[in-house]
């Protein structure tokens, strides 16, 4: 083995531009599954029955089969309906729509922990539905929601390495090849591995900036110079201990 | 009573639920600056009628008119009737992710488009209306149950509402708590803040209420002034209701 190696891929271009595929369609693909999760969460309010209909097969569907069967779909199948994607979006949008099937449920529970009486009393105020929603209940939903869409973030960074099926030349496909072409497979895939770990650290971090941002009583404590970095480490600590158990897909 | 006094005018307004029937053709007037105050035993329908009031539940059948205009025809513009109308409820029902000013601040700017500075200057002024202007930046779950119903009771005067409606605001409070929060709202009443209350406090039905109202199984069963409501010539289920409550 040589650490020397290791350092080389860490800089190499090939690496670096793996690195930066597998952020994007991470980065992609959430955005794509928190909007379309949170279309779905609403629409399962709806009470008009073919929206439920469309709704539960729709969440059927993409929680009853393994993503990398709806990656090789997408990729693969539609083509012969003319229906054709990039291998880049076809990954993205098979793990957008993955996604949004779960977000939709993490936020339909973060949704549903707001009391009714909460939207009642905005309403007794003059406030109209969206302005209670958008107000009330989000603000009190999106802290509900944000630990178990962070666990989504983290796993999402792991999942988009199934589009190497599909040769994407995301970070999992580059260290694998370079590992056969050089037999180099120790120094390769260290290589990959720093670079996980080091996108889900920042990943963690970011979520737990967040969780702060959106908790009114830290926010009040940071105004006094009471929270900090070490307040932002905890958190993550005490969030690596709650994902444990979120390991089921 | 001359129409222009009227604030207030519920029109045989029925309401049911399926099949349960929670309202039977109630009538009601409310004269400006008036104080009422709504009895009964738990289930006759006092809640349902306050909401039916603001349209929080729109009525089944009959109107309700505020300040001559029916409000009960187009549901769609319910919540610019609300603006008009205060609320206070049991739970007092605060925003739980906002502190006390922020809680008061939250509906003039975004109904009323007030800037934040103006909201602020608002939300002490009204903290300080209800007596406790060193709890602004406390969150409701570091409040007592009467401080935070005070809290609610500014956020509804934010809004600069023609009549408050307060549904039972002391049910849920602890016995020694239940004084501040009445008066507070005797405070306002005395100020001629046209009131509607269902409570079961007789004490504060005497002090404040210039009517009351006694209700059973969805009907209004007797409308008198307080002193002769209190002075025996009520009619007898509420005369059998008032001795139950008062031991």
């Amino acid at each position: 083995m040589s650490l020397d190696l290791v350092l080389q891929y860490l800089t190499s271009q090939s690496f670096a531009h793996g690195a930066w595929i597998t952020l994007l369609i991470t980065v992609v693909s959430l955005l794509f599954g928190v909007i379309a999760g949170f279309i779905i969460a609403l629409a399962q309010q709806v009470r008009f029955a073919p929206v439920k209909v469309l709704v539960t097969g729709y969440l059927w569907l993409f929680r009853g089969t393994p993503v990398l069967f709806q990656i090789i779909f997408i990729y693969n199948v539609l083509p012969s309906f003319d229906i054709r994607f990039s291998a880049f979006w076809s990954g993205v949008i098979a793990l957008s729509l993955n996604e949004a099937a779960y977000m939709a449920e993490i936020i339909r529970s973060g949704l549903s922990s707001v009391k009714k009486g909460q939207r009642t009393a905005g309403q007794a105020l003059g406030m109209t539905r969206l302005s209670v929603l958008r107000w009330v209940v989000l603000p009190q939903a999106a802290r509900i929601v944000l630990p178990p869409m962070g666990n989504q973030m983290i796993g999402m960074l792991k999942t988009s390495a199934l589009v190497s099926v599909i040769a994407v030349q995301d970070l999992l496909l580059v260290a694998n090849q370079t590992a056969s072409a050089d037999f180099r497979y120790f120094e390769a895939l260290t290589a990959a591995g720093i670079y996980y770990l080091g996108l889900t650290t920042i990943f963690m971090f970011l979520l737990a900036t967040m969780e702060a941002a959106l908790d009114p009583k830290l926010r009040r404590a940071r105004a006094t110079g009471a929270a900090g970095f070490g307040g932002l480490v905890r958190r993550i600590i005490s969030n690596t201990k709650k994902a444990g158990a979120d390991n089921a897909r | 009573m001359p129409a222009e006094d009227t604030i207030l005018e519920l029109v045989q307004v029925s309401k049911s639920f399926d099949d349960l029937q929670v309202l039977t053709d109630c009538s009601l007037r409310v004269k400006k600056r008036e104080t009422l105050v709504l009895i009964g035993p738990s289930g006759s329908g006092k809640s349902t009628l306050l909401r039916c009031i603001n349209l929080l539940e729109p009525p089944s059948k009959g109107s309700v008119l505020f300040e001559g205009r029916e409000i009960s025809g187009d549901l769609r513009h319910g919540d610019k009737v609300r603006r008009d109308i205060g609320m206070v409820f049991q739970n007092f029902e605060l925003f739980q992710h906002l502190n006390a000013v922020e809680n008061i601040m939250l509906a003039p700017m975004k109904v009323l488009g007030m800037s934040r500075h103006d909201a602020h200057d608002l939300g002490l002024e009204l903290l300080g209306k209800v007596h406790i202007p060193e709890r602004a930046d406390h969150f409701p779950d570091e409040l007592s149950g009467g401080q935070q119903q005070r809290v609610a009771i500014a956020r509804a005067l934010a809004m600069r509402p023609k009549i408050m409606l307060y549904d039972e605001p002391t049910s849920a409070l602890d016995p020694e708590m239940i004084r501040e929060v009445l008066d507070v709202m005797t405070e306002l009443s005395n100020e001629g803040m046209t009131t509607v209350c269902v409570t079961h406090e007789m004490g504060f039905a005497r002090r404040a209420a210039d009517r009351i109202v006694f209700m059973e199984d969805g009907r209004i069963l007797e409308d008198a002034a307080t002193e002769e409501f209190f002075g025996g010539k009520a009619n007898e289920r509420a005369q059998k209701f008032l001795s139950q409550i008062l031991h």
